[in-house]
């Protein structure tokens, strides 16, 4: 590799942190806002303007607030449990594709971090890696309804992803890849892969619901009736971290959502205004950010519209209803390209 | 038994249809329920810069009020306190000596005059109980602290300055005015 | 590459031996996920990037999770160690040398192998394994599928209340 490419994937890779990170810390002041105009309310406006501060504020309160890891508790794996969390909501973002090809100075640099050719396979074992850190936290706080909750949260994770593993099946017969790279590249212009696979993306979508452990499906952690489930026990910034984990993970769904269905930074158009490549591929990022914004903005509009599913209710939708739905989009997927791959 | 509403709905054990049972139809109309409601105008005050306003009978924290000329009206009878139900009034009475006669206007007066606030239920019975109109709930907030004590109001609280006169109009309507002075009612207050 | 391959391999060996030597449950299964994690490394090493992210995806994402699941709600915080009878002892050492024989063995014959097919780069990439499993091995892949179905079945049958 040359150095300035390994000098660009440096710098890009702190951009993508700091953007995580930051579009993260704003999901959280987001959050509010959008609960609170749902409610007639007016949300956080004290700190700076609009109070766009706010997480700036919630951040250093975080930081400020005593550590507390109770006696009973297993010590390191509480301190491992929000940093396993923290790592594999963040390791995901390097297979994610945020925009096309980007030159200067000749030399052509690919806007992601790695080309992995089996990219979703890699988001999807992140992902499975997640559960750990939901799981090792709620048993090592020593507490029951953090046990509770880490058990939720993993039968909950399991069956769910089973389900979005055969959605994607379905997905990858459509577009014969497994490298996020190609699936967005070939839904250059309109060909978006929402109106080949709209069954398999409304399964997708319920599935990233329950992976990201928001409402309808926070069970693991719903206050009502384990009182924070998996982070009972936590305070100061790992608290923070477990929080934050969910955000990140949020954007990070958001952002593979609008990858595998929605062309990711393909703005349909836009090779007949006839700009510069570099102008297109950062018009092209903008548009997929702000699909991506839109996806976040569909996760809070469901947080405050539908109330949780019981338990049951859960176990029943993912296993009776989702894994059947999936199975029967691959089906049909597979026997319509098995008769126009015949002609 | 009336409705109280025309929205409610008989809850039943019947088996749900096909449409119920996908969820999906009904989670779209509560999400299009929540839109509307996103745009809505909002009901907030931002409270310290606008203020909601008060009821024309609102009872807020107490004044000791001075007549015209200045003088204490109060003169430690001690009915405000008999009256009060949650037994937050105390005082001392003492009597005026000569040269006093522009502080207080009754030859007895309250040397110490306290209320618990925090014992206070802003029930209004010492107002009416008051045969000197001495005693007024008024529409201020009595102001938050961060230890009991300073709740229990003196004096020094509680009595109107000169050079601030606290408005009471509101609370002076001619139903008042007139209860006050039915002697009829008197065995009332 | 070739001190990546130490650094994994260390860190597998340390992680495979405290998974025996550690006495807490739950610390065996985590340093068993670690070995496995270090095991996708070496994977990737040998450019098999599919069956690094299935062996985690399937190793680490569910095998593991089931193994904890199980351990918590046995809640074997504290170790327990039974004292076991000269013959279980003896018998244990016997199976676990025979076994290790049968490895040794078996790691022999690699270097046989090694020769007979010669390493290919494209070998564990998807198609690559794709293009192994439905020719080369298509009978025994599609078997092993259906052994996969009777078992899921199975276990339905034994999750239902009144079978």
């Amino acid at each position: 590799m040359e150095l300035t490419t390994i000098i660009f994937k440096t710098i890009f890779l702190f951009i993508i942190l700091l953007v995580t990170l930051v579009v993260a810390m704003y999901s959280t002041y987001a959050e509010r806002k959008v609960a609170a105009f749902m409610q007639d309310r007016n949300g956080p406006n004290r700190a700076g303007p609009f109070g766009l501060l706010q997480p700036l504020a919630d951040g250093l309160k975080m930081f400020m607030k005593e550590e507390i890891i109770p006696l009973t508790a297993n010590k390191y794996l509480f301190i491992l449990g929000p940093s396993i969390a923290m790592t594999t909501a963040l390791l995901t973002g390097v297979v994610i594709p945020w925009g096309d090809t980007l030159t200067i100075n000749g030399h052509v640099y690919s806007l992601q971090m790695a080309d992995l050719n089996i990219g979703i396979l890699y988001v999807f074992a992140m992902v499975s890696i997640g559960v750990y850190g939901i799981m090792i936290g709620g048993w090592a706080s020593n507490n029951k309804y953090a046990l509770l909750g880490a058990i939720r949260a993993a039968s909950q994770m399991i069956s769910y992803e089973l389900a979005m593993g055969m959605s994607i099946i379905a997905l990858v017969l459509t577009t014969g890849s497994l490298s996020l790279h190609d699936i967005v590249a070939q839904q250059h212009g309109m060909h978006w892969n929402i109106f080949y696979q709209p069954l398999g993306f409304f399964i997708f979508l319920i599935c990233a619901f329950a992976e990201t452990n928001r409402a309808p499906f926070d069970l693991p952690e719903c206050e009502t009736e384990l009182i924070g489930g998996y982070h009972t026990e936590y305070s100061s910034m790992k608290l923070g971290f477990y929080l934050f984990a969910e955000y990140v993970n949020m954007f990070i769904s958001s952002a593979v959502i609008a990858t595998l269905y929605f062309g990711g930074y393909n703005m349909p158009f836009i090779d007949q205004l006839g700009l510069s490549s570099n102008a297109v591929t950062f018009i092209g990022m903008g548009f997929f950010f702000i699909k991506i914004f839109a996806f976040i903005f569909l996760f809070m509009w469901i947080r405050w519209t539908l109330p949780r599913f019981r338990y049951d209710q859960l176990m029943n939708m993912g296993w009776k209803g989702l894994i059947p739905l999936a199975i029967f989009n691959i089906l049909a997927t597979g026997t319509y390209y098995f008769f126009t791959s015949l002609k | 038994m009336q409705k109280l509403t025309n929205r409610s709905v008989v809850a039943s054990d019947k088996k749900m249809t096909f449409m119920e049972r996908i969820y999906v139809p009904a989670i779209l109309k509560g999400m299009s329920i929540t839109i509307k409601h996103f745009f809505k105008k909002k009901t907030t005050i931002n409270y310290p810069e606008e203020k909601r306003e008060f009821s024309k009978v609102y009872r807020g924290q107490h004044v000791l009020k001075r007549d015209d000329e200045g003088r204490e009206r109060c003169t430690a009878c001690g009915l405000c306190a008999v009256a009060c139900p949650a037994e937050a009034i105390t005082m001392v009475a003492a009597e005026r000596k000569p040269g006093e006669e522009h502080l207080y206007r009754e030859e007895k007066y309250a040397a110490i005059y306290e209320i618990n606030m925090l014992r206070c239920i802003f029930c209004g019975d010492c107002e009416d109980a008051c045969p000197k109109e001495a005693i007024f709930l008024t529409d201020r907030i009595v102001a938050s602290e961060y230890k009991r004590k300073p709740f229990v109001y003196g004096k020094d609280i509680l009595v109107e300055p000169m050079d601030l006169r606290v408005d009471i109009s509101a609370r002076q309507t001619s139903a008042v005015h007139d209860f006050k002075s039915n002697k009829a009612f008197a065995h009332n207050r | 590459m070739i001190f990546l391959f130490y650094l994994l391999s260390t860190i597998m060996i340390v992680c495979a031996l405290l998974v025996v030597f550690s006495k807490n449950p739950i610390n065996n299964v985590i340093y068993l996920i670690m070995c496995f994690i270090a095991m996708a490394g070496h994977y990737i090493l040998l450019n098999a990037q599919f069956l690094a992210v299935v062996h985690i995806i399937v190793y680490t994402g569910a095998i593991m999770v089931l193994f904890l699941f199980v351990i918590m709600l046995l809640n074997l915080n504290k170790a327990i160690i039974i004292r076991k009878s000269t013959v279980t002892r003896v018998s244990a050492v016997v199976t676990g040398g025979i076994f290790f024989l049968v490895l040794l063995a078996a790691t022999r014959q690699t270097f046989e192998i090694d020769a007979k097919y010669p390493f290919n780069s494209e070998i564990g990439l998807v198609s690559g394994i794709g293009k192994t499993l439905f020719s080369e091995f298509l009978l025994p892949f599609e078997i092993s599928s259906i052994l996969f179905i009777s078992a899921m079945v199975g276990a339905m049958m034994f999750g239902k209340k009144d079978a």
